[in-house]
Order: C-alpha cells, then structure tokens, then sequence
C-alpha cells in the first residue's frame, strides 16, 4: 500500500515537475519559434504555432546588419573576465571569513549584499562621470570592472558558504603539515571546493552575460554586448517581433547551450554544498 | 643580428605609426531602429565612396533606450556619440543649452531652405538650424473604405470628430472595431495622441503663466469624448496598446479607423505584411471646428553634440543623409515609395515619387496643417504640438498618461482621472519654478 502511495506521489511530482518546466521553458520556445516566421505571421491572431512556413529570412537580415560576432566576443570577453576578476577577490575574501571570522564578519557579509538593493541607476550618473575622466566609457576593460563590482557580494556570499562547510581540521592538518598559505588554499581548499566553485562561476557567467542596464548605459559601439544587439531590434514604430526573436535566439543560444551541459554541475553545487 | 632585430622593430613601429595617422577618421552615429534608419545604414558605401577619410560606426538602439542613452551623453559631455538621431522634443531644448552644433555652414547645394517650413520651425531657435530631419510624420485618419462603404458612410478629406463617433458605431460589428487609438500610458503613446486631439477641442497643457489647465471643460470634453470612443467601439484592452498593437490589429482588419502617425501608411498598404493592403483610404485628422486640427508634427533628426570633436566629418554625414541626392538614391536602390518622407518640399513636386505613394498629398497636408510654434486654439507659453518642449515635459506628461491609461482601463473615472492629472502637474510646474 504504502509503496502504491509512493508511486502515485512519485508520478504526480513528475507530471507537475514537467508542467512547471514546460511553463517556464515556453517563453524560449516561443521566441524560437518565432524568430523562423514572416512579422505578419509573427502577429498573426489567433497565434500560429508550428503551422507556417519556415524562413530563415530573419536570421539572414540580422547577421546582414549587424555584427553578431564582435557582439558575441564582447560579452564572452565581459563575462569570462569579470568572473575571473571576481573569484581573485572573492576567494581570500571568502577564505578569511569562513575560517578566522572576526566580530564583525556577519555585519560585513550583510553590508555587501545591501549594495545590492541600492537601484542601479542611483548611482549611474556618478559612475558615467568617472568612467568619462578614466576613459573607460564603451571599453571592455570598463565593463569588467563595474560587472565585477556588482556580482562581487554574490560570489563571496557563495563561496564564503561552501568555504562554511569544510571542516577547519583539514586546513589545520595541512598548516601542520607545512603547507604555506597559499598552498592551503590552492592544493587543499579549492580542490575541495571545486562543484561550489564550478557553480559560482557558471551563475556569474550567466549573470554577467544577461546584464542589460550597465552594458547598455557604459557602451556605445565597441565594447557593446549581445545585450545591445537584442536592443537595436526593438522599436515602438514598425513590426520588429520576428527579428527581434531571431536577434534573441542568437544572443541566448551561447550561454543556453552552456547551461544546458552544465547544468549538472550546477544543480549539485547549489543544492549540496561543497564536501557533500 | 641583434641589429638587424631592432631595425625591423622600428620599420614596424614606424609602419603602425604611419597607417594610423593615414587611417580614416571614424564617427559614430547613435539612430533609432526603424526601417528608413535601416536604410540608410544598407546605403553608406555611397557616402564612403564620396568621403573616402570618414568610416561609420553605428550605434542602434530601440527608441527610449536612445533617448536615455543620447540625453545622459550630451548631459554629461561624454563624448562618445559624432552624430545623434534625436526628436523634435528635444531639438529646441538642447539647442537653448547649447548642447548643439549650430549647422550654419552646410556644403553648398545642401539647399536648407527646401526643408519643409513646418518641420524647419522646430527645429531652428533663434533663427539657427540645430538639427537637419531625417524623416517628419505627422498624424491622419486611416480607415478602411470597404467597411466604410457597407456602413453606408462617405469619409470626407478633413472629417469632424462627430462624424468619426458616427463612424465609428457604424462600422463596429463582430470582431471588427469600429476604431483603434492609442491607450498605453507615455508621454510619446497615449498622451501624443489625447494633447492633440485636445488642441483640436480648445484645449491646452499651459496658460500663459505656465498655470495647468486640466480643470477646464476642454480637457473634459476631450477625455470625454475619448474615452467614449473607446469604450463603446474600440478592442478590448486598449489601455495596453500602442502604435505596433494598433497597427497589428489594422493590418489583420480588425479596425474600422486608426488615428496615428502618417509613417503607418506605408506599412498598412504593404501587401506583404497587411491583409487589408487594398482597402485603406486616408483623411486629414478630425477637428471640432475651432481652426486646429488633431494631428501632431514629430521628425526625427540628425545632430552633432557639441562635445565631438570630429564635427567637420560628423556635418559631412549629416549633409548627405538629408541631402536631396540621398532621397535619389533611396529611390534608385528600392524605388520611390520608400524615400524618408516629411522633410523637403521638392519630394513633393516630383511626380514619380507621388505615383509611387498614394498617402503623399495627405502627409503632406497633415504636416502643413500643423503648427509647433502655434499649436492651440487659445496662445500659450511653449513650442510643441503634441508635447511641450519644456525638460519637465517627459516626467509629468508620462505621469499624467498614466491617468488617462488607468481611466480607459476603469481604474479612475474621467473626472479623477483630471483632477490627478491637474494636481500632480501644478506641483511638479512649482517644484519647477515655473
């Protein structure tokens, strides 16, 4: 009986599991889906869902008018490194608190994360007018920067909970050891840490790249992301929608294709911690 | 060999150092994304070709993410825009903080005064171009003529906003509406279309002390007659739709009558996207009989921030993407009817681009029949017609849209509706100073 119920509960999660993700997931679909119409059957009412004539017509326009690629490296550019930039403040950081907090640690962690709540364009001005002094403005370094400032709390905040989670005795063992500080780190802590530190990186990446209002606001043509090149293919005069979703597909399908086969990687580390 | 080594380093050095100072000179042009700015970026090797020492570099933003783009730059002399795509809004603006290159000295043959006189008078301050258009529009009934026709109804050329009512219940049957007008909330959306209707109906945003005018029986009649419209024979959820939803809904011929900008000709009489492409017939904007029309005059322009230093080349651009010979060309490459409209007088004397647009004369018309330095019944203290060329214009005007978009959705009645509309624009106008 009791194994009955577990199957039926079993199967009822599943089914609601799969509603959930295809909800979720039917936005994409939808602008896949789209991005291969005509614009008038892209507005069409009632919607056409797969019965229409497939064009590539949009994707041809979009590659003829713009230059995906030099968009595409920008952001790879922009969010590898503003990742990277990060992990070498955050781990040290992260590295201190977890093991030799002091008293006011916790007050620090939450400080961080209260720049977070502060609205980006508060201080948007401000940093326009030091980006113009520094000559930062539409430069990648620039971007790199103000992207790694923003994730920063995020990924001392993860990595500072991974960190929690390793016991303090190994690290004592290895100083005992004679392992040196930076060995401790390097050949013991991070080595431990890898599924949390693999699941930092891969969610600032995807933060990193689907970051609209400082890419937007900081470029203009040389520096600018795929960020921008979706915005250049909205427009509140004229029929753009299949365009736009074609522009959008090209601009997601990267960092979708990288979710997708890591998305192991990443479920583990976000949902058990590091030495589980 | 170790000297043979720093002979060539040189060589190279001086060899990047050469190619750089005979490199060309780059501008970088922030636009708009629409289809006459796509065009003219398919069609600068011809500039290229023409000024071998300039490159282009594009920048092309959906339009509100420009103007906030645009505005922060100039604001903050950021400097990294040559040429910018702005509106008629903020061409007076910036010119009166000499944020502008003043665009005296354009090459000869630019012929300036061929510019049409009613987009030329909002763009020039002091008697000094600020900015040269790329395109003008202004705005006009465009109705269906089959549905027209079967209501037993004959659209005169300049209609009154009682014959549109009238229409308007006549063509309403099934899930055709008998009229589609903007109701999403926006200084550039709903509140483009009800100012100018308003002027139309005596009404106006200032007297001339600068005192908000939302209590007087103008304004009321205009909401009034607004909302009536809509409620009784517009499509459900207007208060969510704007330009591209009207125009969707027209172009699958669920709308009996549109009132919107005359850009919106060309594309509901393209068979490729409109099923109701041979059906469209066009009229002037209604009026109540006061001498003002419900039509606004918008253009977008081409101008040089003062802040670039590459003004020489940025002019140059600017000089032949408004020149007459650039319309030519437009015209050779994808044939007259897609020439940017609005914005020269001899576009309209040349017969094979009038065979080419059945909606000319009227867009032409419609522009004429606007005034920005003159644009109500009664004066007022601003330029604008369908906005009020003051920098408070997009805070209060978007705010006063919000309430005129929560009465067509019934969250407010008319008359809260106004008295929000009149208390939230005296107190941002006193904060102001004004």
């Amino acid at each position: 009986m009791a194994r009955k119920v577990t199957t039926q509960r079993m199967a009822v999660n599943t089914v609601v599991a799969w509603v959930i993700g295809l909800l979720i997931f039917f936005p994409i679909l939808w602008t896949i889906l789209t991005s291969f119409k005509t614009e008038a059957q892209a507005i069409a009412d009632p919607p056409i869902f797969l019965g229409f004539n497939w064009t590539f017509e949009n994707y041809i326009e979009v590659q003829e008018r713009s230059n995906y690629f030099r968009h595409f490296w920008n952001s790879v550019v922009i969010s590898v490194g503003s990742t990277l930039l990060g992990l070498v403040i955050a781990v040290p950081a992260a590295w201190a608190m977890a093991f030799v907090p002091g008293k006011r640690t916790k007050d620090v962690l939450m400080w961080m994360l209260s720049t977070k709540m502060l609205p980006p364009v508060g201080v948007l001005v401000p940093i326009y007018l030091m980006f113009r002094t520094l000559g930062l403005l539409d430069t990648k370094l620039g971007l790199v920067i103000v992207l790694t400032l923003i994730n920063l709390p995020i990924i001392i905040w993860m990595l500072y909970t991974y960190f929690r989670e390793i016991p303090g005795e190994i690290l004592e063992a290895a100083r005992m050891d004679g392992a040196t500080l930076r060995g401790e780190v390097v050949h013991v802590l991070l080595p431990m840490a890898v599924p949390g530190m693999a699941s930092t990186v891969l969610l600032n990446i995807i933060l990193a790249w689907n970051e609209a209002f400082w890419t937007l606001n900081l470029t203009a043509a040389k520096a600018a992301p795929l960020t921008a090149f979706i915005a250049s293919y909205s427009s509140p005069e004229g029929l753009f929608y299949a365009k736009l979703s074609a522009a959008s597909t090209m601009a997601i399908a990267p960092i979708l294709i990288m979710g997708w086969f890591s998305q192991k990687q990443l479920v583990r580390g976000l949902t058990f911690g590091a030495v589980k | 060999m170790t000297l043979t080594l720093r002979a060539g380093l040189l060589a190279c050095a001086a060899g990047a150092l050469t190619a750089s100072a005979a490199s060309a000179e780059t501008i970088t042009i922030a636009t708009v994304n629409n289809g006459d700015m796509i065009r003219m970026q398919k069609l600068t090797d011809d500039f290229t070709a023409k000024n071998p020492g300039i490159e282009l570099e594009w920048v092309t933003l959906e339009e509100n993410v420009l103007r906030q783009r645009v505005t922060q730059d100039i604001a903050t002399n950021g400097g990294q825009f040559d040429v910018m795509t702005i509106g008629t809004y903020e061409v007076p603006i910036w010119a009166g903080q000499d944020w502008l290159v003043p665009l005296t000295d354009m090459p000869e043959g630019y012929d300036a005064d061929d510019i049409l006189p009613a987009i030329a008078g909002g763009l020039t301050t002091d008697g000094t171009l600020y900015a040269a258009p790329f395109y003008g529009e202004s705005s006009m009934v465009m109705y269906r003529k089959d549905l027209m026709e079967a209501a037993g109804l004959e659209m005169p050329d300049a209609p009154t906003w009682d014959f549109i009512k009238e229409a308007a219940a006549a063509m309403t049957e099934g899930d055709v509406y008998g009229i589609c007008l903007r109701g999403k909330a926006g200084w550039g959306e709903n509140m483009a279309f009800l100012t100018a209707m308003a002027n139309s109906y005596g009404a106006r945003w200032f007297d001339e002390e600068w005192n908000a005018q939302f209590d007087t029986p103008e304004w009321e009649a205009t909401l009034t007659d607004y909302l009536d419209l809509m409620n009784n024979y517009g499509p459900p959820g207007a208060s969510s739709n704007g330009f591209n939803e009207n125009l969707a809904l027209f172009q699958q011929g669920k709308c009996g009558m549109w009132i919107d900008a005359t850009v919106a000709a060309s594309f509901v009489t393209n068979p490729a996207d409109s099923t109701v492409a041979d059906k469209v017939g066009f009229a002037l904007a209604p009026d109540k009989g006061l001498g003002k029309r419900g039509n606004w005059l918008w253009a977008w322009n081409l101008a040089i921030p003062a802040g670039s230093e590459k003004t020489d080349a940025a002019k140059a651009f600017v000089a032949w993407a408004t020149s007459k010979e650039y319309t030519e060309l437009v015209a050779a490459n994808e044939g007259w009817a897609n020439v940017p409209p609005g914005t020269r007088t001899s576009l309209y004397e040349n017969q094979e681009y009038l065979d080419a647009a059945p909606f000319a004369e009227m867009t032409l018309e419609s522009i004429n029949a606007a005034d920005p330095q003159n644009p109500t019944v009664d004066p007022v203290p601003y330029v604008g017609v369908q906005f009020v060329a003051i920098p408070e214009f997009q805070g209060i005007g978007t705010a006063v849209g919000q309430q005129f978009s929560a009465a067509l959705a019934g969250q407010v009645t008319a008359q809260q509706a106004l008295e929000n509309a009149q208390t939230l624009t005296t107190r941002e106008m006193e904060r102001s100073g004004y």
